[in-house]
């Protein structure tokens, strides 16, 4: 049914619009398999290609957290670990889990695989820079691993590679390549970041379909969209302050270095402010935590509408939310600073910011449960990493709360107090969303569903667990141990109490670990032998779910481009017979619906 | 159909109500008027421009310290700011004929333009060598390490300017294949860029004779 | 410890059959025993902040308020999240309520959490504006800290610190103090081991590095800052009680980072006079070494210009 003008379906003569006459897009065609398989233009493809590479770089920075727990807690099982090898498995555990696992699969995975799909695009604007993107992404993992080969081994500067100590002698790696490949990896991630953070912001920006406004797209693409706003503006502090440590390092500038006496001996830098450092690292930094905030946001919000069958709650202000956190995020930076010296009277502005960071933050959790109350609940796997996530998130961003606070910080910071708070609100809140948005969008990328037992057991251990692993710990920290400790070792202050905490502690990070091994079972066998899946199983209102062939093949979505008719949260509309409405449905074609929605 | 829109009434709009549904129903999918060529080169000049303002901003910082000592000025600097001058004119000439469909125009001003980029690279490595053998080294103060700093990074990102610009090249070289289309607007996209460069260059310049 | 092992097990197993058979309100009793048990937790807990040995008792009564308020919501919220799991399960005759918005729950809902940030935030930044303002009286230290251990220096009978520079820092003068600055003469300085400060008398620490970031943290008095080399920072403190406490780096410094201990004694005034008149001033120190003409030679050359 075509309209003669759109004047006569504004009119009403008849409601459907037809598809957009889209410039078709220049859909390359690939030729070999090297073209369909490794230099892939598809945004799917790279999606995947992200999502192996990061998820396998962070098994490994998995394994190093596993070794530091032990060491932390039964020394005498690791004798090969000793203080050198300890700071360079926290270096590399933490920078790679937060850029090279977090960063790289929310927006590289989950963007690329999940953005064309839901905004109703064949693929992303520039395919070519895409497919660059993920071997320059690549290439910096490369480096990255290289730097554990090298003499003196990798840096062992703590990922927030503070200098002094990141480029003398006294850290691991400091006056050798481990320190230096490190900065090379991350300035050359950033490089491949832009190029794919251009093509997620400009597709969203440019290439919707017919009828999706951006009011329309679910609030995962606002997410992950924001996200790479924030990418794109706070990465260049990171590269600049990597090309700055470089020359320190390599050429005796002295962008951050004093004049400092190393061992006994006068060096030749001086001028230099170590503070410099600081204020752009974090405000990379900052912005950098809620880069992987806000797509667990976005990805949340559908996970928990489509499971609860009812519409995210107060979607207005959901958008409002995710758009002032991003924007809130580059002035709270210093709270990373409040006792490293820097002017006093900045804690009062940075303490006021971050305190109001909080309520837009709060506002969402609201939201989420307010979507749950009144809502027809299924407990299905994603649902419950949701609900999950809605515990773990509230907790580990009250602690926030407390550090945010400048006079708390003075004595929770840099002790085990910190430690656990970013544990629990970047590393298993977020992480839980990943897993939930893995099963929930298994069945549309495979065609299967994953073992439900598995995955049972599998959220039970990994959310349980992870509690137990992280709550407690924010208790060392009150007690005073300080972070970035080798061994405790028993002192009139480190009571043989504070020992056995630790070893709980680390029996339950082994347990949770490998449970983990038994998801990725649950995945490569479920690929090939898991219950089949009919199309849309999860009976959602979004587009990817509408494609024309599950898995969705090259192209997305057939001959015609869906044409989109309402917002993507039309669950249990009154008067409809089922219980969601998809968008490209117009309101003619829904089953049931005597009379349009009140 | 399609009304020009703030963030600000965007973020406003109720999707779920039927009335701002029919609206909806008539979007075309995009929201800012401009190809997606030319929105990415603002952004890629957006995230470069943020990225020399830190630069710029640590610079001002350290300069009001006592041990700043300034860099002489060699007079090779200025004849290389005039070959980027000249660049940016002749890239106005190019987009002209282009305009106009004169495409051997076109070829022969983006020749040129290639050939002055590396004439300004070389330029610029002779002003290092100069700087080098009278004993200007980078690590001597922070005003070296500084002025290194932006020549190397102005050069680099000329360096990425000359792999569009060999795309560019590309399109209008073979006399009859060409798509006038493609051609009229990677040349616009390649100038845009370069006059980009030029304002850069003038910025970081004036900022190391002035301070 | 094997005990409470089988006793978890047996918990477990329980747990598990009873979920099997009534998965829906297995999982929003899950919920809500979490949150019930970290409550408990909380109040029974054996970790808890050491005794506090100084005037910063505000930082242990903001933390307590933020507990208090934050607590609450944390509850609130997941408990109410419980609740909504238990209630609205899945049934497939029925429907959810169909709500886009609800702008007055919002907007209260935003008051509501404005208010809690700012009864959390006010009382942190007055004690905050405590802690950025040193009091008059306070007596003036120094710590130096250099890979791996600490060094302090007290500004002797004249009451005023030495000015000092790091490339004056060689083995002779390991603390960097300027030859030329009469002031320095009498500072007492104590390398690498422990220090003594008087109960009662509020103290200005001013910290210093020679290498590399460090961070002068003793829990009991809750105040740290990092020392950065190249300039000087500070905080004050009033200790409470007498006592010996251990020093703890608390900013990564190499490898040896969890090495750097150190011990600060709080004696009464009889120990403290007792402890002063047994350490050496800067000029005793260069007197033993035979450097002291190299003194005298700086303070003259000052003198002349």
């Amino acid at each position: 049914m075509t309209a003669d003008s759109y004047e006569d379906v504004a009119t009403g003569k008849n409601d459907t619009i037809p598809p957009l006459e889209v410039q078709p897009q220049d859909l390359y065609h690939a030729k070999s398999f090297w073209t369909r398989w490794i230099f892939c233009q598809d945004a799917k493809v790279i999606g995947v290609q992200y999502a192996i590479t990061a998820v396998s770089i962070g098994l490994v920075a998995m394994v190093l957290s596993w070794l530091m727990r032990i060491q932390l807690a039964f020394p005498e099982l690791v004798p090969f670990l000793g203080p050198a090898e300890y700071y360079q498995f926290v270096t590399m555990h933490g920078m790679i889990m937060v850029i090279y696992l977090l960063t790289a699969l929310f927006l590289g995975g989950f963007g690329n695989y999940l953005i064309p799909l839901m905004v109703g695009a064949r693929d992303m604007v520039f395919p070519y820079v895409n497919m660059v993107s993920f071997w320059v992404y690549f290439l910096a993992v490369l480096v990255l691993v290289a730097s554990f080969f090298v003499p003196g081994g990798p840096t062992g500067a703590g990922w927030t590679l503070y200098p002094p100590q990141a480029i003398t002698s006294g850290t691991p790696g400091g006056d050798g390549l481990g320190i230096v490949l490190m900065l090379i990896s991350l300035s050359i991630f950033v490089v491949g970041f832009t190029m794919g953070g251009l093509n997620y912001v400009i597709t969203i920006l440019q290439a919707r379909t017919r009828g999706m406004t951006l009011m329309r797209m679910p609030l995962t693409v606002w997410g992950i969209f924001t996200a790479t706003v924030l990418a794109l503006f706070a990465f260049p502090a990171l590269i600049v302050s990597c090309i700055m440590m470089t020359l320190d390092s390599l050429l005796g500038t002295s962008f951050f270095m004093p004049a400092i006496v190393e061992f006994g001996e006068q060096s030749d830098y001086s001028g230099g402010s170590p503070i410099l450092f600081q204020h752009l690292f974090w405000f990379f930094g900052h912005p950098e935590v809620y880069i992987v905030a806000l797509p667990a946001f976005g990805i949340v919000s559908d996970l928990i509408s489509v499971h609860a069958r009812k519409n995210i709650f107060g979607y207005r202000m959901m958008v409002w939310a995710i758009v002032i956190i991003g924007a809130l995020s580059f002035i709270v930076w210093a709270h990373h600073m409040y006792v490293s010296g820097m002017n006093p009277w900045f804690g009062f502005f940075f303490a006021t910011t971050t305190l109001i960071i909080a309520v837009p933050t709060a506002l969402k959790v609201y939201n989420w449960v307010i979507t749950l109350w009144k809502g027809n609940i299924r407990l299905t796997i994603p649902m419950l990493f949701a609900l999950a996530f809605i515990v773990t998130f509230v907790n580990g961003g009250i602690t926030g709360l407390f550090l945010g606070n400048v006079i708390v910080d003075v004595p929770l910071s840099d002790t085990y107090f910190v430690v656990a708070h970013f544990h629990m609100v970047m590393g298993i809140a977020p992480v839980l969303v990943v897993f939930g948005a893995i099963y929930h969008w298994f069945p549309l990328i495979t065609g299967r569903y994953l073992h439900e037992g598995m995955g049972k057991f599998h959220f039970w251990v990994t959310f349980l667990g992870s509690y137990l692993i992280y709550f407690p710990m924010h208790y060392l920290g009150f007690v005073g141990v300080p972070r970035r400790y080798y061994e405790m070792y028993e002192s009139p202050f480190i009571t043989s109490s504070t020992v056995s905490l630790n070893q709980f502690i680390t029996i339950a990070a082994l347990v949770v670990g490998l449970t983990q091994l038994l998801f990725l079972y649950n995945i490569i066998t479920s690929a090939k032998l898991g219950k089949k899946a009919k199309k849309n199983p999860w009976e959602a209102c979004s587009l990817e779910w509408q494609t024309a062939d599950v898995p969705p093949t090259h192209g997305n979505f057939g001959k015609e481009l869906p044409v989109v008719y309402r917002w993507a949260y039309d669950f249990s509309v009154p008067g409809a017979k089922e219980d969601y409405i998809p968008q490209n449905v117009s309101p003619s074609e829904v089953p049931g619906a005597e009379a349009e929605k009140t | 159909m399609k009304k020009k829109e703030n963030i600000f009434q965007i973020l406003a709009q109720k999707p779920w109500d039927p009335s701002q549904a029919k609206i909806d129903d008539m979007h075309e999918g995009g929201t800012i008027n401009l190809s997606k060529g030319k929105l990415g080169l603002r952004f890629i000049m957006f995230v470069s421009t943020i990225f020399f303002c830190l630069f710029i901003v640590t610079y001002s910082d350290r300069m009001i310290y006592p041990d700043w000592q300034r860099m002489p000025e060699p007079w090779l600097l200025w004849i290389n700011t005039i070959i980027l001058f000249f660049s940016s004119f002749v890239f106005i000439n190019a987009q002209i004929a282009s305009k106009n469909n004169k495409f051997e125009k076109v070829k022969n001003r983006l020749l040129l333009i290639g050939f002055l980029a590396l004439a300004f690279l070389i330029g610029q490595l002779l002003v290092w060598q100069q700087l080098i053998t009278n004993g200007y080294y980078v690590s001597a103060n922070p005003s070296n390490a500084y002025f290194y700093v932006f020549t190397a990074l102005h050069g680099i990102h000329l360096l990425g300017g000359l792999v569009y610009w060999n795309i560019t090249i590309k399109k209008v070289w073979s006399p009859n294949d060409i798509e006038i289309y493609k051609v009229k607007y990677t040349v616009e996209l390649c100038a845009i860029y370069w006059h980009f460069l030029l304002a850069v260059w003038l910025v970081l310049f004036g900022l190391m004779i002035f301070s | 410890m094997v005990i409470s092992i089988v006793v978890v097990l047996v918990l477990v197993a329980i747990g598990v059959f009873v979920a099997a058979k009534y998965p829906q309100r297995a999982v929003s009793a899950a919920l809500a025993l979490v949150i019930i048990g970290s409550v408990a937790f909380h109040f029974w807990t054996p970790w808890w902040w050491t005794e506090i040995a100084s005037n910063w008792g505000g930082m242990d009564d903001t933390i307590i308020l933020t507990f208090w308020v934050t607590g609450t919501v944390f509850c609130a919220v997941c408990l109410f999240m419980s609740y909504c799991v238990w209630k609205f399960r899945y049934r497939k005759d029925q429907k959810a309520a169909y709500e886009p918005e609800n702008s007055k729950l919002e907007w209260g809902l935003t008051i509501f959490t404005t208010i809690g940030v700012c009864a959390l935030l006010a009382p942190g930044l007055i004690v905050w504006d405590k802690y950025v303002d040193v009091p008059e009286e306070a007596m003036d230290i120094e710590v130096m800290g250099q890979q791996w251990y600490w060094n302090f220096r007290l500004p002797g009978e004249d009451g005023v610190l030495g000015l000092t520079d790091s490339r004056n820092i060689n083995d002779d003068n390991p603390f960097g103090i300027n030859l030329d600055d009469p002031n320095g003469l009498d500072d007492i300085l104590i390398e690498g081991d422990d220090l003594h400060i008087l109960n009662n008398q509020s103290v200005k620490v001013n910290l210093r590095s020679i290498d590399v970031l460090h961070d002068f943290y003793i829990p009991q008095f809750r105040a740290k800052m990092d020392m950065v080399p190249g300039m000087i920072t500070y905080y004050w403190f009033t200790p409470i009680r007498t006592g010996e406490f251990e020093i703890l780096c608390a900013e990564y410094c190499g490898t040896s980072h969890y090495a750097m201990r150190g011990w600060v004694s709080v004696d009464e005034e009889a120990d403290y006079k007792e402890w002063l008149s047994e350490q050496t001033t800067f000029e005793e120190m260069m007197a033993s070494i035979g450097k002291s003409d190299l003194i005298q030679l700086a303070l003259n050359f000052k003198g002349e210009n």
